[in-house]
């Protein structure tokens, strides 16, 4: 099985603290460190495994400029023998659809059996997945917990309100947005990443993928970020005050009359 | 020399001369024993490297005190102490079953120089110490079998109860203490062969035999004889087939034992930190990666159990025993490399094999039982080593890789900005300056802060009273701020080399950046780390050592506790004490403040300090457990009498802190840091 696997480098959350930036429009990138999109681990690690039990090859693909390329090395160190980056000035701005757009013909430029992306990311709207199935009109799953191949087609879990589990099948080629949870992703250190620092990873631009240019990037985007802001505080905490078994008492009420416990 | 009544070596059984089959029991013995001395080399042939052969002076010291003064053992009184009767008698002993194989085939064989004065002496000797060590016998059977210590027993996941064993060889060394003397005995009842020793197993016998006819004495002579060899060499060949392995290998464990605590060892032995890239594989991932010392380890172990009795992992229930460490890796070798069969050759993985993950992430590297094992099983190296190769192979909890990553990228676990390093510089107080490298500043000392102490809130007051007792001492000092990286001394012993080596080579450039002539620290990770992991850096001190010198000086001077009627005890922080040596000057520090009392945590201070939980990246790891190990050791201190903790380790602190709630203390039981203590009585 080949899979394909789309991440993302973003602003990491746990180790960054973000504010909005003077103009509003953007946060503030100064101080940021970067690393690949949670859920993106994920949807390579659970790449990884079924090749280990397959057989078939794992190929990263990642949008951007040439920073991207850190990101495609720290997965490829987790196993995932090709890389390939699109960078083009173009690309820069792109919305969803213009991001699945480039994505579509990445998929189109290779021969792939299962296309992966990571639930949401960090600093996006969860679209792409969805987008991009749809561009290659090709069936989706979101949220997926879980894969087992089965011949040309796919069993997958998918986790639905309230914690209980749906399971479908689905065939391939096919594009899966993976939920966080469906596996352990692996650890990946400096001497992994040093381990694949020499090999070659492609870079397409827009001519190499075949993307018009003009329908993708800033100029193209139907959709436009209008304003970042900090919303404002609502009214201050609850403090529960008592002895530690009144306060405990308190809030178990609390979380019943809120629906928390029942 | 005058003919003996009768004599193995002259008898005839069935018509055969004896002395035929004499000769064939210690032949067919030796051989047997020489065969499978050389099946347990086997693996070790094929061990990693590991450098040992140096300091022969100190390892020579080692070997008396620790292998032949059997220094470590009187830490469990009885046993100890029986251990120390069995051991001695075994090396007097040793040598009449030598003379004895002789006597089966040389009726007049003597020991070259026994013939004389000496081997008079030697004979009484040798019958005290027969004596003794059949007593010692006598009581070890009825613990072993009845009394049955908690530390012997065998959790049943991991096979079945040892008891079998012990007792066994124990009958197999009253045996030859019987026999032996029975043909003493034997010999003496014939008068013909001078005064017993009195009040002996072989004055005993010689009075049980006294009346018997000579040929009677003559069957009892040869028979006891018989059992004597007999049971000697299957004793021998039964040596390299369990615990009682370290009969023979302890006295090589303990020559070659590690010398310097506080190390971890390099990946690979002959490879220096910039060869590391070169190598294929990275730390232990099967059996055969291990060096041969701690191949010899596992061979050595006699399954005493003081490692897990006094590990702290062990003792809250985590997955961890160390001493299974060492009985599942000698299970694991025996298998492999069987006596009589063929070696097994395809490689077979030690993590989800004889270990768990969990089982090597329990360990806190407190080195409780490294100090314990009386002779020098290490486990610390061991565990490092696993954790490497599991590194290497991506095997790393989520809660793990989240700080590792961090690290990485920021320098210190949980991601905070490098610019905020230094924040808690700005609460030291009026009057106080706190230099910091980042703005180009130069001081004679550099205080290395650390993560815990520069980020935690509640840590940054370790910091800050650092801060003002440094001051006060006259001390000329610097912080690094954000040119200061975390010390990795966790993430080299969670197995993470690569990512120490670049946090080492950070921190190397930016403390020689300063110029400093030395560098004081209030964290004993980050003691340890810069004395001993790093190399080319200026002399490092704990703080604790810069207070006692103050204190002797005379430059620091303490007004009486506020309140008096406290109790304190003192913590030894595991990096402080056991991997450091350095007991006395916190002590010193916390006795020089008028009025205070302080009692000891007996029995579980000093180098039998009890870990409160882990430092570093043991913050994060979220083992399998039944209750904390800092609720252990805040029971500990309300046992000792006292009703406030003091500690000189920001980890310990911050466990002791979380352990009072969870113990239900609050009220009763405080937890202070050494600084914070001597800052708050500093006369300014």
């Amino acid at each position: 099985m080949d899979i394909l696997v789309c991440v993302k480098r973003v602003p990491d959350s746990a180790e960054n603290e973000i504010s909005v930036a003077a103009g509003g429009a953007d946060i503030s990138r100064e101080d940021l460190v970067y690393a690949v999109n949670e859920w993106d681990n994920y949807a390579v690690e659970e790449a990884i495994q079924i090749v280990e039990r397959e057989g078939g090859s794992v190929t990263v693909v990642a949008l951007g400029d040439s920073e991207i390329e850190e990101s495609v090395r720290r997965e490829m160190a987790m196993g995932a023998e090709q890389g390939l980056m699109l960078v083009d000035g173009a690309f820069t701005g792109s919305d969803g659809l213009g991001v699945a757009t480039i994505l579509k013909a990445a998929v189109q430029k290779g021969s792939y059996d299962l296309v992966l992306t990571g639930a949401q990311a960090d600093d996006g709207a969860a679209q792409v997945g969805g987008m991009l199935a749809a561009l290659l009109d090709y069936p989706y799953a979101s949220l997926v917990n879980r894969v087992e191949v089965a011949g040309k087609s796919l069993r997958i879990g998918r986790e639905i309100e309230g914690g209980s589990q749906e399971l479908n099948e689905i065939d391939t080629p096919c594009v899966l947005s993976i939920q966080t949870g469906i596996n352990e992703p692996r650890y990946v250190g400096l001497r992994g990443i040093r381990k694949v620092a020499s090999v070659e990873i492609p870079v397409l631009d827009a001519a190499a993928l075949g993307v018009d240019a003009a329908a993708v990037g800033q100029a193209a985007a139907k959709v436009r970020r209008v304003d970042y802001f900090v919303p404002v505080a609502g009214a201050g905490a609850e403090m529960l005050t008592g002895s530690t078994k009144e306060v405990a008492a308190q809030l178990v009420e609390l979380l019943k009359a809120k629906g928390g416990i029942n | 020399m005058h003919a003996l009544p009768f004599s193995p070596a002259t008898a005839s059984l069935a018509g055969v001369p004896a002395r035929l089959l004499f000769l064939l029991i210690p032949l067919v013995g030796a051989a047997c024993f020489a065969w499978m001395m050389v099946r347990r080399m086997a693996p070790l042939m094929k061990a990693a490297p590991d450098a040992r052969f140096d300091n022969i002076g100190e390892r020579t010291i080692l070997v008396l005190k620790v292998w032949l003064a059997q220094w470590r053992h009187p830490r469990y009184m009885l046993a100890g102490v029986l251990h120390i009767v069995l051991f001695l008698g075994f090396l007097v002993l040793g040598l009449r079953s030598f003379q004895l194989i002789f006597l089966g085939f040389m009726e007049h064989f003597t020991l070259p120089g026994f013939g004389g004065e000496l081997g008079v002496v030697y004979n009484i000797a040798k019958d005290y110490a027969a004596t003794a060590v059949f007593l010692s016998v006598v009581v070890l059977a009825y613990r072993r079998g009845v009394v049955r210590p908690a530390r012997y027993a065998v959790p049943k996941e991991l096979g079945k109860d040892h008891t079998g064993e012990a007792i066994l060889v124990l009958g197999l060394i009253g045996t030859l203490l019987l026999s032996e003397s029975a043909f003493e005995g034997s010999l003496l009842a014939a008068g013909t062969h001078g005064t017993a020793t009195p009040y002996t197993l072989a004055w005993g016998f010689q009075h049980l035999f006294s009346g018997l006819s000579i040929p009677a004495l003559g069957r009892i002579n040869v028979a006891s004889y018989a059992i004597h060899d007999l049971t000697f060499f299957y004793f021998l060949c039964l040596l390299p087939m369990g615990k009682h392995f370290h009969v023979i290998t302890s006295l090589f464990n303990v020559y070659f034992m590690r010398l310097k605590p506080g190390h971890v060892k390099p990946v690979k032995y002959g490879v220096d930190d910039k060869g590391l890239d070169e190598l294929t594989s990275f730390g232990v991932k099967k059996i055969e990666d291990f060096t041969w010392k701690h191949q010899l380890d596992f061979y050595s172990c006699a399954d005493c159990g003081r490692c897990s009795d006094n590990c702290p992992a062990n003792r809250v229930k985590r997955p961890l025993s160390p001493r299974f460490i060492s009985i599942k890796g000698r299970d694991h070798l025996y298998q492999r490399y069987p006596v009589f069969g063929t070696d097994k050759t395809e490689a077979e993985p030690l993590i989800g094999g004889i270990y768990s993950e969990d089982e090597i992430w329990s360990c806190t590297t407190c080195g409780a039982c490294e100090e314990e094992c009386p002779i020098g099983i290490e486990y610390i190296d061991k565990i490092v080593d696993l954790r490497r190769g599991m590194v290497d192979e991506g095997m790393v909890p989520q809660s793990l890789q989240k700080p590792l990553s961090a690290l990485e990228k920021r320098g210190n676990p949980w991601g905070k900005l490098e610019k905020k390093r230094a924040d808690w510089a700005a609460g030291v107080g009026e009057g106080f300056e706190v230099k910091l490298a980042e703005k180009g500043d130069e001081a004679e000392t550099l205080y290395f802060v650390d993560s815990m102490t520069s980020y935690d809130d509640r840590m940054q007051k370790i910091a800050q009273a650092t801060a003002r007792i440094l001051t006060k001492a006259d001390v000329d000092f610097l912080a690094l701020g954000k040119e200061e990286k975390d010390s990795g001394h966790e993430v080299r012993r969670y197995g993470e080399e690569m990512l120490f080596q670049s946090l080492k080579e950070q921190n190397t450039e930016a403390i020689l950046e300063t110029g400093a002539k030395r560098i004081v620290t209030s964290d004993p990770h980050a003691y340890n780390a810069l004395k001993n992991d790093y190399a080319g850096l200026p002399p490092v001190e704990h703080v604790s050592e810069v207070i006692a010198a103050g204190v002797e000086k005379g430059k620091l001077k303490f007004s009486p506790l506020a309140d008096p009627s406290k109790t304190y005890t003192y913590h030894d922080p595991c990096y402080l004490g056991r991997h450091n040596g350095m007991y006395d000057a916190p002590r010193v520090a916390i006795d020089a403040i008028p009025g205070l009392k302080r009692v000891e945590m007996a029995g579980a201070c000093k180098d039998r300090s009890f870990c409160c939980g882990g430092g570093g990246l043991g913050l994060f790891y979220e083992p399998e457990e039944e209750q904390r190990m800092g609720v252990l050791r805040v029971n500990m201190a309300k046992e000792a009498g006292a009703n406030v903790i003091i500690t000189a380790c920001p980890f310990c602190l911050t466990n002791m802190e979380d352990a009072i709630k969870v113990a239900g203390l609050e009220g009763q039981m405080e937890a202070i840091d050494l600084c914070e203590l001597v800052d708050g009585q500093l006369q300014h």
